[in-house]
C-alpha cells in the first residue's frame, strides 16, 4: 500500500535531491553539461571533484559573511511576525462588531500573489518617486534612502516579510486560541485572576503546540525566502540584503557560464542547516515536554 | 512562491522557467524550410526594445511578412534585464528559445561560448557584409565563426538640458572635475542637481573607468585589470560626486528614475544612450526637442572614453527553421530597415550606407553618435564579457553607501574576476 507514496516521494523529492547533491560533487556548470540544441548534441564533460566545492565555499568569507546576515534576518522577521500575529489574534478573538471585515483585511496580503505585493512596495520604497518618501516630504521630512542605504534596505526588506507573514500567523493562532475552552478563562476570572496573569497562564500553555510548528515552520521559509529579497534589492545595495538562497542563485543564474555545481553546494548547505535547526528546535521543545 | 532555490532542485528549476518560458516564446517553428524556393513556416524573434521603442520594432519585424507572405514572423517583446537569462533557459532547456533574438553585444560571444547559436558563416543570413562598419563586426565573431548580424550600434554621451546649463550660466562640462565644479553654481541658480549618476547599472561605471585610463580585463594578454588604481579613482570619482551633491543616484529603478528626473527638469544632465533619446523628448523638459543637448561624456583625470555598446541579431542553433530564420536576419539589418529605425527612433545604423541617406545624416543625433561610436572604447568580446558586470555593480554599490573604500572595492572585484577567469592574471 505504501507503493505509491514511496514512488512519488521519490520521484518529486528524491530524485532532484540525489542529482542536487551529486551535482554539488562535480565541476557542472553551464558549459559541460549535456545538451541538445537542434541537431547538435553535446556531450557531458564534467568531473567527479569530491568536496572541493564544499571546501570552497566554506572557506570564502562570503558564505559566512552571508550567514551573519541570514540569521539576523530570519531571527528578526520570525520574531516580528509572531508577536505581531499574536497581538492581533488576540484582538480579534472575541466577539466584536464587524470581525469577518477585519478578518478578511487581515488575510488580504496573503490572497495576492507575493511578487505582485513586492512590486506594490518596491514603488512604495522608490526614493526619487515613490509615495512613501512623497508622504515624508508633506511631514517635512528628509527623503529616506528606503532600498539604496545598507541599513534601511535590511530593515525595509524585513518589514515587506513582516508585512507578508502576519496573515499566516494570525490564522493559525486564532485557530489555536479558539482550540481553548472558554470555560477555563471563566474559572480563572472566578478565581481573580487579571487579563495579564489569564495571558500568560492560560492563552500561552494553549497555544503551544500551535506556536512552536508555525515557528518552525516560517523559519524555515523566511531563511528561504528568495522572492523578497531577489524582486525587492536584488540582495543589494551592493550585497547588503543578500542571504543565501539568493546568492546560490547568483551562481547559478547570473555568472556565465552558469555555476551548477557550486550552487548545489550552497543548496546542500542550506539544507543541512535548515535540517540542523530543526532537528535541535524540536529536540529542545521535546525536552520541555511540550510537543508530542 | 514561498520556496526558495535549493541546490536538489537548482537544475529542475531551470527546466521549469524553460517551461515557463514556453508558454510565451517558442511554439513549433513550422517546418518551413525553402520548399520549392519559397520561405514558409513561423520565425519567432524575441525583441529587447523599450517601451518607447518596442511599437517600432514590431512593426519593422512583421514587415518581413509582406516580402515572404507565406512565413509568419511571432514578434515577442522581452524586457532587457530578463532577456538574458529566459534565453539561457529556454536554450538550454532545449525548449521554447526563440529562432531569432536581439542580443546585446555582449550576451554574443556569451551565447555562442554555450553552443547556443548558429554561426551564420555563408549563410544569406551574412548580406553585403563590407557595409558593416568595422567595430560594429567586432562583437559578432567568435574563435573565428560569425555568430550574429550587427543591427544597431551605441555608446554613451552626455544628455544635457540646454535651458538649465544657461540658466545656471556654465557651459558643458568636458571633463567630471568641470562638472563637480559647475554643479554648485547649476544648484543655486536653478534648483536642479547637476548629473544623474546611474549607480545601479555597472555599464555607467564604464565611463569613469576608461577616464582614467583603465580598463575590465586585457583579453589579449589575459590580465585581469580591474583593480589596479584606475579603478580606484574612478570609484572615488563617483562616490566624490555622489557626496559632493554634484549628483543624485539610485541602487535601484535607475533606468526609470533617470529618465524621469531628466525629464522633469530636476538633474540638469544625465549619461545615457541613443535608446533614450525618445524616451527623454516625451517629458515636459524637452516640450522643446531642441533642449535636448548631447555631448561626450566627461572625461577623467586622463582620458576620455564611453563603451561601445548595441543590438546584434542571432540565430538559436535549435531553430527548427533556419531558411527562414537567416532571412529574416538578413531583413532586420538590411539597410532599408536600418534606414527606417534611425527615422523612427534615432538610433544608429550598423552599415556604412545609411550613413550616406541625407535624412540619416542630417538627424542631430546621428550627428553627435557617430563621431563618439567611432572614438567608442570596444569591450573585451569574450564569453565570459557579460558576467564582468556583476562584481562591479555590487562594488560600486557598496563604495557609493560606504560601506566599501574604493580601494577594497577595486580589489574585491579583481578577486571576483580571477574566480571567474580561471586563466587569468
Amino acid at each position: 500500500m505504501v507503493a505509491p507514496v514511496v514512488l512519488v516521494i521519490g520521484v518529486i523529492i528524491g530524485y532532484p535531491l540525489v542529482r542536487g547533491v551529486f551535482l554539488s560533487l562535480t565541476d557542472a556548470n553551464e558549459a559541460n553539461v549535456e545538451r541538445n540544441i537542434g541537431v547538435n548534441h553535446l556531450p557531458a564533460t564534467y568531473q567527479f571533484t569530491g568536496l572541493d566545492n564544499y571546501k570552497a565555499v566554506l572557506a570564502d568569507g562570503v558564505f559566512w559573511d552571508r550567514l551573519g546576515w541570514t540569521v539576523l534576518w530570519t531571527v528578526g522577521c520570525v520574531s516580528l511576525t509572531f508577536l505581531i500575529g499574536l497581538a492581533l489574534a488576540n484582538m480579534l478573538n472575541r466577539t466584536l462588531r464587524g470581525r469577518t471585515f477585519y478578518r478578511l483585511a487581515l488575510i488580504l496580503p496573503w490572497a495576492i500573489p507575493a511578487f505582485i505585493s513586492v512590486f506594490t512596495w518596491r514603488m512604495l520604497y522608490n526614493e526619487k518617486n515613490g509615495i512613501l518618501n512623497k508622504l515624508l516630504a508633506g511631514g517635512g521630512i528628509d527623503a529616506v534612502p528606503w532600498l539604496n542605504d545598507p541599513t534601511w534596505a535590511k530593515l525595509s526588506v524585513i518589514a515587506v516579510n513582516v508585512w507578508l507573514g502576519v496573515p499566516f500567523m494570525l490564522v493559525a493562532l486564532l485557530g489555536g486560541l479558539q482550540s481553548i475552552p472558554g470555560e477555563l478563562y471563566e474559572a480563572a476570572e472566578m478565581d481573580g485572576a487579571g487579563p495579564w496573569q489569564r495571558f500568560r497562564n492560560i492563552t500561552v500553555p494553549g497555544l503551544r503546540a500551535v506556536s512552536s510548528t508555525v515557528i518552525l515552520l516560517s523559519t524555515i521559509w523566511t531563511f528561504n525566502m528568495f522572492p523578497v529579497i531577489f524582486l525587492l534589492t536584488r540582495g543589494g545595495p551592493g550585497d547588503a540584503t543578500e542571504i543565501l538562497v539568493t546568492y546560490a542563485y547568483r551562481l547559478s543564474f547570473l555568472d556565465s557560464p552558469r555555476n551548477f555545481s557550486e550552487s548545489a553546494a550552497w543548496g546542500v548547505l542550506i539544507l543541512l542547516l535548515l535540517s540542523v535547526v530543526a532537528v535541535v528546535y524540536r529536540r529542545a521543545l521535546r525536552k520541555q515536554g511540550e510537543v508530542c | 512562491m514561498r520556496r526558495g532555490i535549493r541546490g536538489a532542485t537548482a537544475t529542475a528549476l531551470v527546466a521549469g522557467l524553460a517551461l515557463a518560458a514556453t508558454a510565451c516564446g517558442g511554439g513549433d517553428g513550422g517546418s518551413g524550410g525553402d520548399s520549392g524556393g519559397e520561405l514558409s513556416g513561423t520565425v519567432t524573434f524575441w525583441d529587447t526594445s523599450n517601451d518607447a521603442e518596442k511599437a517600432t520594432y514590431r512593426k519593422l519585424a512583421e514587415g518581413f511578412q509582406k516580402e515572404h507572405p507565406k512565413v509568419r514572423v511571432k514578434y515577442v517583446n522581452v524586457p532587457f534585464g530578463d532577456a538574458n537569462a529566459k534565453f539561457k533557459n529556454a536554450a538550454g532547456g532545449n525548449s521554447g528559445a526563440p529562432d531569432v533574438m536581439r542580443t546585446e553585444v555582449a550576451w554574443t560571444a556569451d551565447f555562442a561560448g554555450l553552443g547556443y547559436l548558429a554561426p551564420l558563416d555563408g549563410t544569406p543570413a551574412l548580406d553585403k557584409t563590407d557595409d558593416y562598419l568595422p567595430q560594429a563586426v567586432g562583437s559578432t565573431k567568435f574563435k573565428g565563426k560569425t555568430y550574429a548580424a550587427p543591427q544597431v550600434i551605441d555608446t554613451l554621451g552626455l544628455f544635457y538640458n540646454k535651458k538649465l546649463l544657461k540658466d545656471a550660466g556654465v557651459g558643458v562640462p568636458k571633463t567630471f572635475d568641470e562638472l563637480a565644479t559647475a554643479a554648485k553654481k547649476i544648484k543655486s541658480k536653478t534648483g536642479a542637481t547637476a548629473l544623474y549618476l546611474r549607480g545601479d547599472d555597472p555599464y555607467w561605471f564604464l565611463p569613469y573607468l576608461y577616464g582614467e585610463g583603465g580598463d575590465l580585463v586585457n583579453a589579449r594578454d589575459k590580465v585581469v585589470e580591474i583593480d589596479d588604481g584606475a579603478a580606484v579613482k574612478a570609484f572615488k570619482t563617483i562616490k566624490s560626486l555622489v557626496d559632493s551633491e554634484a549628483a543624485v543616484t539610485d541602487a535601484t529603478d535607475g533606468q526609470e528614475n533617470q529618465l524621469k528626473a531628466l525629464k522633469d527638469g530636476t538633474v540638469a544632465m544625465a549619461v545615457d544612450g541613443p535608446w533614450d533619446i525618445e524616451g527623454a523628448r516625451a517629458g515636459k523638459a524637452f516640450k522643446d526637442k531642441k533642449n535636448l543637448g548631447v555631448a561626450p561624456v566627461p572625461a577623467g583625470s586622463t582620458a576620455q572614453g564611453s563603451p561601445q555598446g548595441g543590438w546584434n541579431l542571432s540565430v538559436y542553433a535549435g531553430s527548427k527553421n533556419l531558411q527562414a530564420s537567416y532571412a529574416f536576419v538578413k531583413y532586420m539589418s538590411s539597410a532599408k530597415v536600418q534606414q527606417q529605425t534611425n527615422e523612427k527612433l534615432s538610433l544608429l545604423p550598423t552599415r556604412k550606407s545609411v550613413y550616406e541617406v541625407p535624412a540619416v545624416k542630417d538627424n542631430e543625433m546621428v550627428r553627435f553618435f557617430k563621431p563618439a561610436v567611432d572614438g567608442a572604447v570596444q569591450r573585451p568580446w569574450i564569453a565570459e564579457g557579460n558576467s564582468l558586470f556583476e562584481p562591479i555593480k555590487v562594488q560600486m554599490n557598496k563604495v557609493l553607501t560606504g560601506a566599501s573604500s574604493p580601494e577594497q572595492a577595486a580589489k574585491a572585484a579583481g578577486d571576483a574576476y580571477r574566480k571567474l577567469l580561471k586563466d587569468y592574471k
